[in-house]
């Protein structure tokens, strides 16, 4: 068995900006990204930027003893800034525990992420607010859910014109990795979109590492080649290329809102990071492969461009650190302020309807901390 | 008054018509509910009246069943899923206990997925693996679902309904050596709310707790005991999760001496937990220990033995010899 590291294959993959951060045209995808001037560019720089401070100072808390766990994703940010941009509001997002820069592009605020990883709640936001979804930490459970939400998104869209579903039409997105690809929910999900033609991109960053398992020990092909067996299309793209990413996502979406049915994107990426603070890559991978992929950093990608072609200047690299740096100040500052929660709080959210057990140990649960008040003065007085 | 008399499936189907024809977002999933109308027929015709869209052939896939049944309640639909036979359940166990019991309480209460999960369960039906099975214990431990089991056709037709417009999960134990048993429906006047018991056989000696198949059992052990001069109430359950306590323990203090008996396995099962409740609130008013008639702790037996490991009328009675010797 080989123990390399799955290396994209340069043809196969859908790439717009190369390593260098030239532009490199493509006759069908070029399309897709006609309207992205300077400033949208700009705009995409930002968002990644802002993405990997927020993931530093994440980590740093972590690090500080502020945070259980953090999950960091850095060299991710092109696949998720890219797809996630191409998303429009009223598409409907089910992200992994990792999608922080979707998050980003959904406007969800970044502070209200970390009550998960504080110990604070086990959803942090309103999902309906932004139509970005809870992370789900059961590896791939989600997907079945973004499946049946696109069958209830086609039952509410039955009857539209094609001019109504172009405009108005509701995708969904389905966010999973290269690790949680083997899970049976996966294939289950793919099997019951492509059978109902339902509305749902199944977008995988293949960040290359489940925590400590290399790529090869899931799949002995590109995941983008499994498509074919469920009957819709599979495309790899370069995960580390924004604007490629883009393109394709915003292909894909048009084509299921349009109803022709779920397509599977492979953003071939790498997990510059650790799979969480809990973890140690120095223990499963060379420093050589980390290394190499140093190279292919999608922000030293988009920066190149941007700078080759006079497109940003230092000002505005200086003022997107600033801001950068502004945003964890809040971030932190917010995040060590939340008020703590209360194990009576978690008895309301069990069940929607009146529960007799919930009442019962509710009941008695206060009564037990009222009584150490009780305790905790006589004692001082004695 | 409109009163018919049904077959507890048939009711279960005049139940499920109901529920479609008054909420617009139900919707009905499962392998072989539509053309074939269920392996047990309980769906049948309902395709014809709703169409593919509300009542689904799904692919085969329980997770994918209950994912997407998640999936659609979380879009605001109320999907009723069918999973054909109690010990295919398994495949959708991650989805049923990491997401949907938990979707209320990992959103902060914002929302739910009021899915209903209709599975035949239980024994007594002679058929090969996988398909006898009473696993009901094994969602009742988890907190976020309801479970339900109508013992008559009444309850069935009244309690499906309930299911339905339950805003919490429900899952929907159907007894299936029970679906060719007929009853008075009365379409009109519903049933008890079905998170409460019923005392269905008043009695002052003893009590009789069990639910779903068992019932008929439970009945007749009880006709049998007035033979022999003891008064024996019968209590349905209807509910398993949550467990209606009061009624079990104003029945307790008035006779002292109860009995539990359910198919599921005795080990860690309901009849330990209603055990438990009424040690804890009615010690004084028990005459003897309360005593479980339920499965032995091995796999379902196969089905030439399967008599010999059923709560039957003669373990019953026996059970109620031995809580009188107490």
């Amino acid at each position: 068995m080989t123990n390399t590291v799955h290396e994209p294959s340069e043809q196969a993959l859908i790439q717009l900006l190369t390593p260098e951060g030239e532009r490199r045209s493509h006759a069908e995808y070029d399309s897709y990204i006609q309207d992205i001037d300077a400033e949208m560019l700009r705009g995409f720089y930002r968002d990644m930027a802002l993405t990997r401070r927020f993931d530093q100072e994440a980590t740093a808390l972590q690090r500080q003893g502020q945070l259980a766990l953090w999950v960091p994703l850095r060299g991710q940010e092109a696949a998720q800034i890219g797809s996630g941009r191409a998303t429009r509001p009223n598409d409907y997002i089910f992200p992994t525990y990792r999608e922080h820069g979707v998050a980003l592009t959904r406007n969800v605020d970044f502070p209200q992420m970390l009550r998960i990883f504080r110990g604070i709640s086990n959803g942090g936001w309103d999902p309906r607010e932004n139509n970005f979804h809870m992370y789900t930490m059961v590896l791939a459970a989600q997907m079945p859910h973004a499946t049946g939400y696109a069958m209830g998104v086609q039952r509410d869209q039955a009857g539209w014109d094609a001019e109504r579903l172009e405009k108005d039409g509701t995708a969904v997105v389905a966010y999973f990795g290269d690790g949680s690809s083997t899970e049976g929910e996966v294939h289950e999900s793919m099997v019951f979109a492509a059978s109902f033609n339902s509305p749902v991109v199944f977008f995988c960053q293949n960040n290359q590492w489940a925590i400590s398992v290399p790529f090869h020990v899931q799949s002995k092909v590109p995941l983008a080649e499994r498509a074919a067996g469920y009957g819709f299309p599979g495309i790899r793209v370069d995960g580390n290329d924004v604007l490629a990413v883009l393109a394709v996502t915003r292909w894909a979406l048009e084509r299921a809102r349009r109803g022709e049915g779920p397509v599977l994107i492979e953003a071939v990426t790498y997990r510059m990071s650790a799979h969480t603070t809990a973890d140690d890559p120095t223990k499963y991978r060379m420093s050589a492969d980390e290394e190499a992929w140093l190279e292919r950093d999608p922000l030293l990608r988009l920066e190149k461009h941007l700078k080759d072609n006079q497109l940003a200047d230092e000002v505005f690299f200086k003022q997107v650190a600033v801001d950068g740096d502004e945003m964890a100040t809040r971030v932190r500052e917010e995040a060590l302020a939340f008020p703590d929660p209360s194990l009576a709080q978690s008895f309301a959210n069990v069940y929607a309807e009146a529960h007799p057990l919930i009442q019962e140990e509710l009941k008695w649960h206060l009564e037990y901390e009222a009584g150490f008040a009780d305790t905790t003065e006589e004692g001082a007085t004695r | 008054m409109s009163t018919t008399t049904m077959t507890l499936a048939k009711a279960i189907t005049a139940g499920l018509d109901a529920v479609l024809a008054n909420d617009p977002k139900s919707l009905l999933i499962g392998e072989d509910i539509g053309r074939l109308g269920g392996v047990y027929r309980v769906t049948d015709g309902l395709i014809d009246t709703y169409g593919a869209d509300r009542v689904i052939d799904s692919p085969l896939g329980e997770a994918g069943i209950i994912g997407t049944s998640i999936g659609m309640a979380i879009r605001g639909y109320s999907p009723i899923a069918e999973i054909q036979f109690d010990g295919f359940v398994f495949p959708a166990f991650n989805q049923i206990t990491t997401q949907l019991a938990k979707m209320r309480a990992r959103s902060e209460g914002r929302f739910g997925a009021p899915v209903v999960i209709r599975i035949p369960y239980g024994g007594g039906i002679g058929s090969i693996e996988h398909h006898s099975e009473s696993p009901e214990a094994l969602f009742a431990h988890t907190a976020g679902l309801r479970i339900m089991a109508p013992s008559n056709a009444h309850d069935a037709y009244w309690m499906i309904q309930q299911a339905a417009a339950c805003q919490d999960p429900v899952i929907f134990f159907e007894p299936k050596r029970r679906y060719w048993l007929k009853g008075e429906v009365d379409t009109e006047n519903p049933a008890a709310d079905a998170f409460k018991a019923q005392v269905i056989r008043p009695g002052e000696d003893a009590t009789i707790v069990t639910y779903g198949p068992l019932v008929p059992v439970a009945l007749a052990a009880a006709e049998a005991a007035r033979e022999d001069g003891r008064s024996v109430e019968v209590i349905d359950l209807r509910s398993v999760s949550p467990i209606d306590f009061d009624t079990i323990t104003e029945s307790v203090e008035k006779t002292g001496r109860l009995i539990v008996t359910h198919e599921a396995p005795t080990f860690g099962g309901i009849g330990g937990e209603i055990a438990a409740r009424v040690a804890e609130r009615a010690f004084l008013s028990l005459e003897a220990p309360v005593i479980r008639v339920g499965g032995f702790h091995m796999p379902y037996p196969v089905a030439k033995v399967e008599e010999q490991y059923l709560p039957d009328i003669d373990k019953v009675l026996e059970a109620l010899d031995r809580s009188f010797a107490y």
